[in-house]
């Protein structure tokens, strides 16, 4: 069960393809009419039902939040991953009907802010387009500095740019180009908060470096969905339900869980929204946590997991669920 | 330390260093000496990016030797809030991202230091502050909407109306004043005895 989300019939109107990795999809609601408004930063989480398998992915939605008759999501194909991407890629065409979640805004503007400066790598440009959007249509103060592989990998750099001319700076890294984070961080004016997303290692790197400088924690923003990974099974014990279960290699802890019947509250699937956090009643063995969400303090007391990221490896797992 | 009473009642911490490039001080009377208590703890080289706005008020002449001897970066004495205020704003209109703000003395001082850095875009849980010397209230009469300052009795008097008003533990970070309600509407030759309470 997905907490106070209610699911949307969409049918996709229109499938692009951007460059060699990334499609764009438009959803219209299958019944006509107006979606959803939404905030910039906003995901929806997608399910895919493959052969059987139900995968159910967050994608930051990209459409400008002042249009509400379609929604726009861009994928990258990951050809290594669990699947969800290639799924999108392969499978979904114009035509197809899916079902999606209401948007949730994890990783929204903080409009209190007198500048807003954006750092994504890749195809965490996308809630930046929405973002954007939004802040461009109130005359909002906004810099984007976005790094890319190459330019024909730089997924909607000339729409950018063509939208927002030197507010957007782009770094590509076959051109050795650097974003300078140090300069860039120093010489911003009080009130200025910052976004960042994108792969985790760019993640850390900005947000150590505006600690080190003294942005207080409070206007530094970030997002990040992790994926599930792999590993070895293990069995849990749902102390509440009274289930056994086993957790496969590429299961996640989620969707054992679920599969047992139970339903747990859940929102992003990502290890960002906090809403499976779940009480580990007693453990015998090692937690892999890999979530945004539970402080350092949380991962150190064995008390806690986030089931739809983290994995554990011992003998012994109750869980009170 | 005041307590919370209820949740807009502002709880005040200890200053201590925090990471940054260059740390704002803003301080009156006995939060002098909170600045003083910080610099034992912060690291070498700290007050040579620190500026500090000093108004002595009733500590008079006592803590300027020893902020002084700190050797900050920019050092300013006012005569009073009122008078800090504007270059306070100053100050916040040209900083950087890096800035460091630390509020210690009155509450009338820490609210109206940090009204001004609100406006700025500045956080209010990113500020630092420290409560010392006298408990007198800036009061707002919700009846006229003027401001009365350092008022310490309960009931009091408010400046502009002249109307006797209960003065609340309700807060506006906003107009970083107390809330003063009439005590006496239904009856105003009802006078409550006026007690110092807020000292």
């Amino acid at each position: 069960m997905s907490t106070g989300t209610t699911k949307l019939n969409v049918t996709v109107t229109e499938v692009v393809a951007v460059n060699e990795l990334v499609k764009r999809f438009h959803f219209e609601r299958t019944d006509g009419g107006d979606l959803p408004t939404f905030s910039g930063g906003a995901h929806v989480v997608v399910e895919m039902r493959d052969d059987g398998r139900t995968r159910l992915n967050p994608y930051s939605l990209m459409s400008s939040p002042l249009n509400t008759r379609d929604y726009t999501i861009s994928v990258r194909r990951d050809d290594v991953g669990r699947g969800g991407s290639l799924f999108m890629h392969n499978r979904v065409r114009r035509g197809t009907e899916m079902v999606i979640s209401y948007p949730v805004n994890l990783f929204s503007l903080d409009l209190r802010a007198k500048k807003h400066l954006m750092i994504a790598g890749g195809i965490g440009i996308t809630p930046f387009m929405a973002q954007t959007s939004q802040l461009a249509a109130e005359g909002g103060n906004f810099e984007l500095h976005y790094t890319c592989r190459t330019p024909a990998l730089g997924t909607y750099t000339d729409v950018l740019a063509q939208r927002y001319g030197r507010r957007v700076q782009l770094y590509y890294d076959d051109r050795n180009e650097k974003l300078p984070l140090e300069r860039l961080l120093a010489s911003q004016p009080l009130g200025t908060h910052l976004y960042i997303c994108g792969p985790a290692g760019m993640i850390r790197w900005v947000r150590e470096t505006a600690a080190a400088q003294g942005w207080p924690d409070e206007t530094v923003h970030y997002e990040h969905f992790a994926a599930p990974q792999p590993g070895a099974p293990f069995d849990v014990t749902l102390a509440v339900s009274g289930n056994q279960i086993r957790v496969g290699e590429q299961q996640s802890l989620l969707k054992a869980i679920e599969a047992a019947g139970v339903d747990p509250p859940y929102l992003c699937r990502g290890g960002v929204c906090g809403q499976c956090e779940t009480n580990v009643i007693s453990h015998d063995g090692v937690f892999r946590h890999n979530d945004h969400w539970l402080s350092e303090e949380d991962h150190c007391s064995g008390k806690k997991i986030m089931p739809c990221v983290s994995r554990f490896e011992g003998s012994s797992l109750v869980l009170e669920r | 330390m005041p307590a919370q009473t209820i949740k807009s009642r502002p709880v005040y911490g200890t200053l201590s260093p925090q990471a940054g490039k260059s740390h704002l001080f803003v301080a009156d009377a006995e939060g002098g000496s909170a600045i003083l208590d910080l610099a034992r703890q912060a690291p070498e080289g700290f007050f040579g990016a620190a500026h500090i706005m000093f108004i002595p008020g009733r500590t008079g002449d006592s803590l300027l030797a020893a902020l002084k001897a700190l050797k900050p970066a920019q050092y300013y004495e006012g005569p009073s809030i009122a008078a800090a205020i504007p270059r306070l704003k100053q100050t916040l209109a040209t900083a950087h991202m890096g800035l460091r703000i630390y509020l210690s003395g009155t509450e009338g001082l820490i609210g109206q230091a940090m009204q001004a850095a609100l406006e700025s875009g500045i956080d209010h849980t990113s500020i630092q502050t420290e409560h010392r010397g006298s408990l007198a209230r800036r009061v707002q009469c919700v009846h006229c909407k003027g401001i009365t300052e350092d008022v310490t009795t309960q009931p009091a008097t408010c400046a502009h109306c002249g109307l006797l008003l209960l003065v609340r533990d309700h807060y506006s970070r906003r107009i970083a004043a107390f809330q003063g309600v009439c005590i006496n509407a239904e009856d105003p030759t009802e006078i409550p005895q006026k007690e110092e309470m807020f000292r």
